[in-house]
C-alpha cells in the first residue's frame, strides 16, 4: 500500500483488471452500453501506469472489433448496441494504444477508409456541426470526437475543416468558454472538446487565452480540486477537462498544482484501489482514469505523460504523427 | 458515479443487489433482442420503458423507441391516436428525467419528438416541466439548453426571455446560468438594435447597476463578477482598430552602419540615421502595429511609393504564431536588388493607407483613421567594407564591460524617431472614462475589503482607465493608474496564493507598460552598443525585473539587441514584432520548450541567441505543444528536416520540436548550456545538422 499522499498505482491496476471481470454487478450493468469507453478509460490508465501488458492485446482488439458495424462504419458502445461517434472514438483510441490501427485498414483502401468504413463525413451538417449518430443530436462534443477520430486516422482532410471550426467558434461565450451549442453555457467538459478540436485543427487563435485561462483557473476550489462551472463542487473528472484545456492554451501555471494533486490523491480508495469523484465517495473506472490522467498532466513521478488534445499517452500520439508514413 | 458514498460491502446487500442486477440484465437482453428483431409490440415497448426508467442513459433503447414510433405511426391516421402516442412518449421522457435530470438521451428524445411535428405542442406542459426541473436545480444546463430550444421553436421574442433571466436572478443572485443567458440575449438585442436597445451606453449603465447590487449582496459569489468583467470588457475595448506604431517610423533615416564612417568615438552614431543590418542582405522590413488584431492588409490598400524600384506585389504577412489572418502586427519585406552601386544614394519611401475600411478587427469594426508616413533609405558606400560588416567576428558577450568598446547614451535624434507614444490615436471616449471612474469609486467602498474579486476588478478598472489615457497625452495619469494596479496585484498574490502566477503575469504586463510608456523612463534601459568593429546596436536591457511575460512590444520595434536575462519569463510571445532584432539574451529564465520559442522563427534578422540556464527539456508536458506549428495540429504535414535528422540516427519523436525550431532560424551564435536538453546525446547533431551558419556554440568557435 502506498504511503499517505502517494499514488497507490498497484492497487489501481488491480482494481481496473478485476473490475473488467465483474460484468454482472449492477454498477457494471448500468455502464454496459458504454463498455467501449470503459475499455478506453481502463486501458489508458494501465498504459499511463506502465501496465498495459497486464491485458491480452489480441483479446481486447477482437472484442473492440465485435462492436463494429460494417454497414454504417461506426462502433457501438458494446456488442449489439447501435453505432455512435462517442464509442467510435473510444474504439479508435484503444486500437491506438495497442498500435493496431491496421485492423481498420484491412482493405488497404486507405483513401476510402472514412467514407466506406467509418462514414463519419456523413455526419457533418451544413453549418459545420456534427451529429452523434443518424438520429441527429448535435453537440460540440461530437465535433471534437469526429475531428479527433479523423485526425488519428490521418483523414482530417475528408471534412470541411473551416466549417467545422466556424461552428465551434459560434459556440464561444462571453466568458471565453464554450457551450454544447450556440448559446449554451460554458462548461469545462465542453470547453475541453472545443479547445481540443481547435488545437487539432491548428485554430487556437480563435481563443482569448487570457480570458478563458482566468475562467478555467478560477475552477480551482478551496479544497484544491477543480469544478466544471462557477459555484459548483470540485470533482476529480475536471482535473482532466480543466487541466488539459489550460495546458493547450499555455495557462496551466495559473493554478496550484500541488493542491490539486493532493485533492486527487485524497480521492483514492487505498485499500481496494480506484479513485472517486470526491474524497470518501465510491470509486469507478471513469474517475480512476481522470484522476491518473490529471496527475500525468502535472508530471507526477512514475506516470507517463499524456497528450492534452488527443487524450492518449504522449508516446502513442508521437508515434502516430511522427513515424514515417507509408 | 457521482456523489455516492464509499462504504464497505454488507453481506445482506448481496442478495438484493444480485436480484436487482438480474432484473436489469434480463431487461437489457430483451430490449436488444426486440431491437434486433424489429419487434415493436406494446409489450416490447413496455420493456424498453422499464429499462429506461432504471437507466435513462441506455441510448440504444431510445433509438429503438424512435424506430418503433416511426413504425407504429405508419398504421395511425387519427390525429387523436397520434397525439396519444406522442403524449405517451413524452411521459416516458419525463419519467426518465425524474431518474436522471441530466440524461442526454432523454432530453434529446424530447427535442426529436417535438421536431417531428406530429401533434400540436402543449407549450404549457413544456414550460411546466422546465419550471419544475429548474426549481430543483437552477443550474441544470440541459434545462437551460431546452429552454433556448423551446424559445427558438415557438419564436419567443428575446426581450421576453431576457425578462425571465431577470426573474431568475432576482430569485437568487448566485445563478451563473441566468447571467450567462442574459449576456447572450443582450448581445443579440444590441446587435439587432431592437426597440429599446439602440443605446449601448444606456443598456450597459443599467446592467452595471444591476450587477453591482448583486456584488454588494454577496461579494464572494463568482457569478456576478464574471458578468461584471464582461461589461467592463465591452466598455473598455477600442471601438475601431488603429495603427499605433510602425517601423520605420515617420521621418526615419535608415542606413547600413553609418557609424563606420565616423572613426571619432565621441560620435558613436551618426545622429541622423538608424542602422539597419538587414540592408546587408538587401532587405528592409516594414512593420505596422495596430491596437487590436486586424485582417485585410494587402498591396491594394497599403500603398508604397518610392523613387526606388522594388517588387510592387509586396505581400503583407500577419506576424502571429498561428496563421489566423488576424494580427496586431503586420510586416512586409522590401527587397533592394541593385544595391551594388558604388556611390551612396538616398531613396524615400512613402507608406500610406488612404482608405483603411478594408482593414477589420475580429468584432467586424473597421479601421477609420488613414495612415501616412515616410522614411528614407541611405545606401552606403560599399567600398567602405560595410558589406562584410561581421558582427560576429568575436562572440557577442552580454556583459557590456567585456566586448563593447563604448557604452554610449542613445543619440537623441535617433530615439526621437522611435515614436513611443503615437499621435495617430483618437481622442479618449468620455463616457467610458466616466463610467470607469464611477465604478472605481464604488468598489473602493465595497465593505469586504479582502474580497479578491473586488481587488482584481479594481485593478482591471484602473488598467482600463490607463489604456484610455494612452490615447490622450496624459501619461502622468497613466502611470498613476499603473502604480495603483501594481499594488493590488501584490496584495492579491498574498491574498490568493493559489493563483499567484496569474497575478504575476498580469503584474508583469503592467510593469512593462510602466517602464516603457514614456521616453524619460524608458531611456534608462536603452543604450547604444558599439562592437569592436564599431558597428552599433540599439540596446535595451530589461534584466532582473521578475518579468514573467512580455508586453507592449509596439514600443520596441527598433530594438536590435535585447537583454531579458535573469527574469522569470516562461513565454516570449510578442517578440515576433521586433523585426530589427539581431541579438537576444533570454538566459536565466523559465523557458521550458523549443515550441515556446516559435515567435523567434518569425524574426529573419536574429543571429545571436542566448538561451542558457533555462528549463528546456526538463518537462515531459509541453504547454506550447499546440501553440506552435506541428504535425499534431496539422500545420506541418511534411518536414524534410525530419528525414535529414533521421538519416543521422536522431530520434525524431524525441527531438521534433528542436528540429522544427533550428530549421526555421539562422543563428550565428547560440548559447544553450544549463538546459536539460543540451545534455542529451543527439541534441548537438540536431543543432549542427540544421544550423549551417552557426559559428559560436556555448562560447566555442565551431567553424
Amino acid at each position: 500500500m502506498g504511503e499517505e499522499g502517494e499514488l497507490a498505482a498497484e492497487k489501481h491496476v488491480r482494481y481496473i483488471v478485476t473490475a473488467e471481470k465483474k460484468k454482472d454487478s449492477f454498477e457494471s450493468l448500468v455502464m454496459e452500453h458504454l463498455r467501449a469507453s470503459g475499455a478506453y478509460w481502463g486501458l489508458t490508465t494501465l498504459d499511463l501506469l506502465h501496465k498495459l501488458h497486464a491485458v491480452d492485446a489480441a483479446e481486447v482488439v477482437d472484442w473492440i472489433m465485435s462492436c463494429y458495424h460494417p454497414e454504417s462504419g461506426g462502433f457501438g458502445g458494446n456488442v449489439g448496441h447501435d453505432p455512435h461517434v462517442l464509442y467510435t472514438l473510444s474504439a479508435v483510441q484503444v486500437l491506438c494504444l495497442f498500435d493496431r490501427l491496421d485492423v481498420l485498414d484491412a482493405d488497404k483502401i486507405a483513401d476510402c477508409i472514412l467514407l466506406q468504413i467509418f462514414n463519419i463525413t456523413g455526419l457533418q451538417n451544413e453549418d459545420g456541426s456534427f451529429s452523434g449518430d443518424i438520429w441527429g443530436e448535435v453537440d460540440t462534443r461530437f465535433s471534437y470526437i469526429s475531428i479527433c477520430t479523423l485526425s488519428l486516422l490521418h483523414r482530417l482532410h475528408k471534412i470541411n475543416v473551416d466549417k467545422a471550426v466556424e461552428y465551434i467558434v459560434s459556440c464561444k461565450n462571453l466568458d471565453g468558454g464554450f457551450g454544447a451549442m450556440p448559446g449554451g453555457e460554458s462548461h469545462a467538459g465542453q470547453i475541453f472538446c472545443c479547445v481540443g478540436a481547435l488545437a487539432i485543427t491548428g485554430s487556437l487563435h480563435h481563443i482569448d487565452r487570457d480570458l478563458l485561462g482566468w475562467w478555467l483557473c478560477e475552477r480551482q476550489c478551496r479544497d484544491g480540486g477543480l469544478n466544471g462551472r462557477p459555484e459548483k463542487l470540485a470533482d476529480v473528472c475536471y482535473s482532466w477537462w480543466v487541466l488539459s484545456s489550460l495546458i493547450i492554451i499555455d495557462r496551466v501555471h495559473w493554478i496550484d498544482k500541488e493542491k490539486l494533486a493532493k485533492f486527487i490523491l485524497n480521492c483514492q480508495d487505498k485499500e481496494n484501489g480506484g479513485i472517486s469523484d470526491r474524497p470518501d465517495n465510491a470509486v469507478d473506472i471513469y474517475h480512476t482514469y481522470f484522476g491518473v490522467a490529471g496527475l500525468s498532466l502535472m508530471e507526477y513521478p512514475g506516470v507517463k505523460p499524456m497528450d492534452p488534445a488527443y487524450a492518449l499517452p504522449l508516446d502513442v500520439v508521437n508515434r502516430i504523427f511522427l513515424t514515417k508514413q507509408q | 458515479m457521482h456523489g455516492q458514498p464509499r462504504r464497505p460491502k454488507q453481506p445482506e446487500d448481496d442478495a438484493a443487489a444480485a436480484a436487482k442486477a438480474a432484473k436489469l440484465r434480463e431487461l437489457q437482453v430483451q430490449v436488444l433482442h426486440n431491437h434486433h428483431t424489429y419487434t415493436y409490440t406494446e409489450e416490447a415497448l413496455g420493456l424498453s420503458f422499464k429499462l429506461l426508467e432504471i437507466n435513462p442513459e441506455a441510448y440504444t433503447a431510445w433509438n429503438y423507441r424512435k424506430l418503433a414510433l416511426q413504425h407504429n405511426l405508419k398504421e395511425l391516421s387519427d390525429p387523436e391516436a397520434i397525439k396519444s402516442t406522442v403524449d405517451n412518449e413524452l411521459r416516458v421522457v419525463e419519467l426518465a428525467l425524474r431518474q436522471n435530470p441530466k440524461s442526454y438521451g432523454a432530453w434529446y428524445h424530447r427535442k426529436w419528438l417535438l421536431n417531428q411535428k406530429l401533434a400540436p405542442v402543449d407549450f404549457k406542459r413544456e414550460y411546466g416541466l422546465l419550471d419544475k426541473l429548474l426549481k430543483v436545480d437552477a443550474r441544470n444546463f440541459h434545462g437551460w439548453n431546452y429552454r433556448r430550444f423551446l424559445a427558438k421553436f415557438m419564436g419567443v421574442p428575446e426581450e421576453k426571455e431576457l425578462q425571465y433571466t431577470m426573474d431568475k436572478i432576482s430569485e437568487n443572485f448566485s445563478n451563473y446560468s441566468a447571467w450567462h443567458n442574459r449576456s447572450i440575449l443582450l448581445s443579440n438585442l444590441l446587435i439587432q438594435q431592437s426597440e429599446g436597445f439602440e443605446s449601448k451606453q444606456k443598456i450597459f449603465s443599467e446592467e452595471f447597476e444591476l450587477v453591482i447590487q448583486a456584488l454588494f449582496t454577496d461579494p464572494s459569489d463568482q457569478s456576478g463578477w464574471f458578468y461584471h468583467l464582461w461589461l467592463l470588457a465591452q466598455t473598455s475595448t477600442p471601438d475601431n482598430p488603429q495603427l499605433i506604431s510602425s517601423w520605420p517610423s515617420n521621418g526615419a533615416k535608415l542606413s547600413l552602419c553609418s557609424a563606420r564612417k565616423n572613426e571619432d568615438q565621441n560620435m558613436v552614431s551618426s545622429p541622423s540615421s538608424i542602422c539597419c543590418y538587414s540592408l546587408k542582405e538587401g532587405i528592409i522590413p516594414i512593420v505596422l502595429y495596430f491596437n487590436d488584431p486586424v485582417k485585410g492588409l494587402n498591396p491594394t490598400n497599403v500603398k508604397l511609393n518610392s523613387d526606388f524600384v522594388f517588387d510592387k506585389d509586396l505581400q503583407w504577412r500577419p506576424l502571429v504564431i498561428t496563421d489566423s489572418g488576424y494580427s496586431n502586427c503586420w510586416a512586409t519585406y522590401l527587397e533592394i536588388r541593385n544595391k551594388d552601386c558604388s556611390t551612396s544614394q538616398q531613396f524615400s519611401v512613402e507608406v500610406s493607407i488612404p482608405c483603411p475600411d478594408d482593414i477589420m478587427s475580429r468584432s467586424g469594426s473597421h479601421c477609420n483613421c488613414p495612415v501616412h508616413f515616410t522614411f528614407t533609405i541611405e545606401l552606403g558606400n560599399n567600398n567602405d567594407e560595410a558589406h562584410d560588416t561581421d558582427l560576429f567576428h568575436d562572440p557577442i558577450s552580454w556583459s557590456s564591460s567585456e566586448s563593447f568598446q563604448s557604452h554610449g547614451k542613445p543619440s537623441c535624434v535617433a530615439f526621437d524617431q522611435l515614436n513611443i507614444t503615437s499621435a495617430l490615436v483618437q481622442e479618449e471616449s468620455r463616457w467610458n472614462l466616466d463610467r470607469l471612474s464611477d465604478e472605481i469609486d464604488l468598489f473602493r467602498d465595497l465593505p469586504d475589503e479582502n474580497s479578491k474579486f473586488a481587488k482584481l476588478t479594481l485593478a482591471r478598472l484602473l488598467l482600463a482607465c490607463a489604456a484610455i489615457k494612452s490615447r490622450g497625452s496624459s501619461l502622468i495619469e497613466r502611470k498613476g493608474y499603473c502604480e495603483e494596479a501594481l499594488g493590488f496585484f501584490s496584495d492579491l498574490i498574498n491574498l490568493d496564493p493559489s493563483h499567484k502566477r496569474y497575478y504575476e503575469d498580469e503584474r508583469s504586463l503592467v510593469l512593462m507598460d510602466q517602464l516603457t510608456c514614456d521616453m524619460e523612463t524608458f531611456m534608462k534601459y536603452c543604450s547604444v552598443q558599439v562592437r569592436s568593429n564599431s558597428a552599433t546596436l540599439n540596446h535595451v536591457q530589461l534584466c532582473r525585473l521578475s518579468l514573467t511575460r512580455i508586453g507592449f512590444t509596439e514600443r520596441m520595434l527598433w530594438v536590435q539587441m535585447l537583454d531579458l536575462s535573469h527574469n522569470k519569463l516562461r513565454s516570449i510571445e510578442g517578440l515576433e514584432a521586433l523585426q530589427q532584432l539581431v541579438c537576444l539574451n533570454i538566459s536565466n529564465n523559465q523557458i521550458s520548450s523549443f515550441t515556446s520559442l516559435e515567435p523567434l522563427t518569425k524574426i529573419v534578422s536574429l543571429k545571436a541567441l542566448d538561451l542558457s540556464f533555462n528549463e528546456i527539456g526538463a518537462h515531459p508536458i509541453d504547454t506550447t505543444r499546440y501553440m506552435c506549428s506541428s504535425p499534431f495540429s496539422h500545420k506541418v504535414e511534411r518536414c524534410e528536416a525530419f528525414e535529414e535528422c533521421r538519416k543521422k540516427s536522431v530520434n525524431v519523436e524525441e527531438f521534433w520540436d528542436a528540429i522544427l525550431f533550428f530549421k526555421s532560424v539562422n543563428l550565428v551564435q547560440l548559447d544553450i548550456k544549463g538546459n536539460a536538453v543540451a545534455d542529451k546525446d543527439s541534441f548537438a547533431t540536431v543543432v549542427m545538422t540544421l544550423s549551417p551558419s552557426l559559428k559560436w556554440l556555448d562560447g566555442t568557435c565551431i567553424h
